[in-house]
């Protein structure tokens, strides 16, 4: 019974809540035309029902509390319990957003602090957490850019420069707010070509994209002369903070040479990624890029802090001021990590990052070599008799989340490997352990790679179907 | 040591030495000298987590809580104690988006449920699995709009929530979308205001209901002329009410969206909540973000994986409709709780007590003759009186007594003099209703 959809457990008449007698008993007065005609199919269950429906699909998901969760990218590291403790204290959940700012002053100088806090490891002005996620973030930082060109009356930069290595998403978040991609081939160690970077630069260019470490995890070492190249020609620079992890405390973007970023606290900063969300995607810009931060801005007098929204502002990206309890759980993290701490978070991450590269390379191929950064990218197995999506399906097997597979796209079987700082020697040794195992199946017994995963509640899914005849509802399969 | 570093001398040594770094410094000898941090950090010490509780409790108790009969796009709502215990579940809490669908059916599943609910109360064909708030969802389903219609003009309803237009109006600034704001008449959206503005340029009509006063809009006429005009309608609307209030779908919507904070998400100072959006089966293309599909696995066992992905910024990379990635998932599950707990019936149950406390206050105030009706329209949980009463005193004095009185609406719009919108939802008490009126009264004659 565990395998049904919440749906098919309604037994008419059940009820799963309960509310308070209540003295006003009217029904509701409205005309039949303003009226809902069909009623909804909600399912009519008892709690136990939800409660065991949802914590028996619970056991069908894999997360971080239960193992090793190396998916390159996301920085999947530990989420402090702590964190989730503070943050669900109702002087924080019952809070409404358009309280006056005397009755809020706590969660205002959560805002203020953390912003504080993220300046401080970034070397940037001011953070807003108005942007609820990396994708959010990275829109936000780019309307920015195009509002500080048209401020200068510049009205003919919308060419934003990517490499050819970035996320799907850069080149999304630029045409979402209005502006053009231009993308800039790597050379053969996968970082930026700088001649053909400069071939590229002209009035029309409004600023470029860069996450550094890259997104193959190799630290673009001509970042300052990228910068020059790029402020030279009045074009701005945008950090892409996806991988800010690898350098937390060793090394700042502003001082980079980047103009604009964002950072995801649900990577770098421990807050859960909640099966998807929600996350935060703080925007962070220089001292001469402040006034155009999202409105409104949490500000501080006297020792009261406000909330200002200004005219010189891009406006308003979220319904209010972002997620948040995220927030809380971000600076909870960096109060508790504290100076002494946060530099080891990148030391420890590149350590294991490079420890597994090291220990993979004579069994999976490595195209980069060399030093990598807080995470290391193989282009599939050295023997041809299996994919990339091969290993991945026999990790899970074995009872481990597979890395992040066919991403970056520079490689065809592209593995993306990311352990962060809080995984063990021993954790590391026993993933070797199985990827090594892994190469050796695919040798010895290609099949049962194939063929995986074996022992998971479902195996392969029929995508194709999903897609060609899509069930969506529950309706549709009625 | 550190309690989330498990490096000891040891290990650290031994790793070094396989990996040929002679430090841990020298790990990123691949940085030039000049970019590598050499300042002392602005950070404070580490802190235990006795200390955390203790600092982070006194911070909070600069917040105060508060009976809120304010609403305007967030509401105090009943949150069983059921949900939390579950969505704070590991394998909820701590997993990511469904890359690997044979260990993340919880999450699919779950989605697939949210998906299916979302559409029962629109009365859409399709919802995506959510997106960051009602706010981007209006902005999303605006965007959807001018993708299918070729068009470049929006018309928005004048009783749109101010801090949803807002949002509208940063993104269509950038992609040089006109937008054209009808004049709010009689606190709601005429057939005479949209008749005004329509002509073949514009893509969508965004209205929402019951709207931003509160007023229970009347569709039906402008969704024909909408469509005639071969535009789009757009409908922002409050889930909590649909089990009661004619469906976008009834009505004749393309895109239904909004904020689902309304079924069962505290307050949480504005974040986070979740959007949602659903649309028709024509439309379904269009639709931005993640969608989850059922389907079998090769031994013909039902599974679910997310679908339609050739709609989606990492295939479409520049070309997408949308940059959105992943979406709001565990507030999508809260929902999918809550909304399960209180089935068919609780759902029109709770919707019913919203109206009836708010008609209820509505004429209390009234009866106290400090206050005017300002119009005739339907209203459903949330209502506009004008009074006479200094309302910023007022409200100062209320939140004196622990009470979050209605909102100023002249502070966001100089043209509502002396307005105020109040709300009372499924929370408030007839007790705490009848003190609230007393305390009005006990101010005016202080």
């Amino acid at each position: 019974m565990y395998d049904k959809l919440i749906f098919e457990l309604s037994q008419q008449g059940r009820v799963g809540y309960s509310l308070p007698a209540s003295d006003l008993s009217a029904e509701i007065a409205l005309d039949a035309d303003l009226l809902r005609q069909n009623e909804a199919l909600l399912p009519e269950v008892t709690e136990l029902d939800v409660v065991r429906h949802y914590t028996n699909l619970s056991k069908k998901n894999y997360g971080v509390d239960e193992g090793f969760y190396p998916l390159g990218s996301c920085t999947m590291k530990y989420n402090p319990k702590i964190n989730e403790e503070i943050a669900s204290n109702p002087l924080f959940t019952k809070l409404h957003p358009l309280q006056p700012a005397e009755t809020v002053q706590g969660a205002l100088e959560i805002y203020y602090e953390t912003s504080r806090m993220l300046s401080s490891l970034t070397g940037f002005s001011e953070f807003s957490f108005c942007p609820f996620a990396g994708a959010h973030g990275e829109a936000t930082g780019l309307m920015i850019m195009r509002e500080y060109h048209l401020r200068n009356n510049d009205f003919q930069r919308r060419k934003v420069i990517v490499p050819d290595s970035a996320h799907g998403t850069n080149p999304a978040s630029a045409s979402v707010c209005g502006m053009e991609i231009i993308e800039v081939e790597s050379t053969k160690d996968g970082t930026v070509d700088l001649e053909k970077l400069k071939a590229l630069l002209n009035e029309e260019v409004a600023g470029m994209m860069l996450t550094n470490p890259n997104t193959i995890g190799i630290f673009e070492k001509d970042i300052l002369e990228i910068a020059q190249l790029l402020h030279q020609n009045g074009s701005l620079l945008y950090y892409d903070g996806a991988n800010l992890n690898a350098l937390l405390g060793v090394s700042r973007p502003a001082d980079m040479g980047f103009d604009i970023m964002h950072i995801n606290l649900h990577k770098t900063f421990s807050t859960p990624h909640g099966g998807g969300g929600p996350g935060s995607g703080p925007v962070g810009v220089t001292e001469k890029l402040k006034d155009l931060l999202p409105n409104p801005r949490v500000r501080k007098e006297n020792n009261r802090y406000y909330l200002e929204t200004s005219p010189n502002s891009i406006g308003n990206v979220s319904g209010f001021y972002g997620n948040f309890l995220v927030v809380v759980k971000a600076y909870t993290y960096l109060l508790t990590l504290g100076k002494e701490n946060v530099a080891k978070v990148a030391y420890y991450a590149v350590l294991n990052a490079n420890y597994i590269k090291e220990k993979l390379k004579d069994d999976y191929k490595l195209p980069i070599t060399g030093l990598c950064k807080h995470e290391v990218v193989f282009d599939g197995l050295r023997s041809e008799k299996a994919t990339t999506l091969d290993v991945a399906k026999r990790l899970l097997d074995y009872g481990y989340h597979p890395p992040t597979i066919y991403f970056p796209l520079l490689f065809h079987q592209s593995m993306m490997i990311e352990p962060t700082e809080n995984e063990s020697k021993e954790t590391l040794d026993d993933f070797i352990e199985i990827m090594k195992t892994i190469a050796r199946e695919a040798e010895e017994n290609p099949e049962i790679l194939h063929t995986a995963p074996h022992k998971t509640i479902v195996r392969r899914l029929d995508e194709v179907k999903a897609a060609r005849n899509p069930i969506v509802k529950y309706r549709d399969c009625l | 040591m550190f309690k989330y570093f498990p490096h000891t001398n040891t290990d650290v040594k031994e790793m070094l030495e396989a990996t040929g770094a002679k430090s841990l410094d020298d790990l990123f000898r691949d940085l030039p000298e000049a970019v590598k941090y050499q300042g002392d950090l602005d950070l404070p010490e580490a802190l235990s987590e006795i200390e955390i509780r203790q600092k982070i409790g006194e911070l909070a108790l600069r917040n105060q809580n508060l009976i809120s009969f304010r609403g305007a796009g967030s509401y105090d709502v009943y949150t069983p104690s059921v949900i939390s215990a579950l969505t704070s579940r590991q394998e909820f809490l701590t997993s990511y988006t469904p890359y690997q669908p044979e260990i993340a059916q919880g999450t699919l599943q779950y989605i697939f449920e949210f998906q299916s609910m979302i559409c029962e109360l629109t009365g859409m064909d399709v919802a995506n699995a959510s997106v960051y708030d009602g706010a981007t969802a209006t902005m999303e389903a605006m965007f959807m709009a001018i993708s299918q219609t070729r068009r470049n003009k929006v018309l928005v309803s004048g009783a749109l929530n101010p801090r949803v237009l807002n949002v509208l109006k940063t993104y269509a600034r950038f992609r040089n979308v006109e937008l054209v704001i009808l004049e709010a008449d009689d606190y709601h959206t005429s057939l005479a205001s949209v008749k005004a503005k329509l002509d073949t340029d514009v893509a969508a009509l965004i209205v929402q209901n019951p709207n931003y006063f509160g007023v229970v809009e009347r569709m039906d006429e402008i969704a024909n002329l909408i469509h005639e005009n071969k535009s789009l309608l757009i409908m922002n609307v409050d889930p909590s009410t649909l089990s009661v209030l004619k469906t976008p779908g009834e009505i004749g919507a393309d895109i239904a969206c909004g904020d689902a904070q309304t079924l069962g998400i505290p307050l949480n100072f504005g974040g986070p909540y979740v959007g949602f959006m659903a649309t028709t089966e024509k439309l379904l293309r269009k639709l931005p973000g993640r969608i989850v599909g059922m389907t079998n696995d090769v031994d013909g066992k039902r599974g679910y994986v997310l679908t339609l992905q050739a709609r989606e910024q990492h295939i479409r990379r520049e070309k997408a409709n949308s940059n959105i990635c992943s979406n709001q998932s565990l507030m999508a599950l809260h929902t999918v709780i809550y909304m399960s707990l209180m089935g068919k019936q609780g759902m029109t149950e709770v919707a019913r007590r919203a109206y009836n406390n708010a008609h209820y206050l509505y004429n209390k105030l009234l009866q106290t003759g400090l206050f005017l009706k300002v119009t005739d329209q339907p209203f459903f949980k949330e209502f506009v009186l004008k009074t006479y009463l200094n309302i910023e005193a007022m409200n100062k004095y209320m939140l004196e007594k622990g009470i979050l009185s209605g909102l100023n609406l002249e502070k966001d719009n100089p043209q509502e003099e002396q307005e105020i919108l109040f709300c009372a939802t499924e929370m408030r008490s007839k007790a705490e209703i009848d003190n609230f009126v007393q305390m009005v009264e006990a101010f005016h004659v202080r």
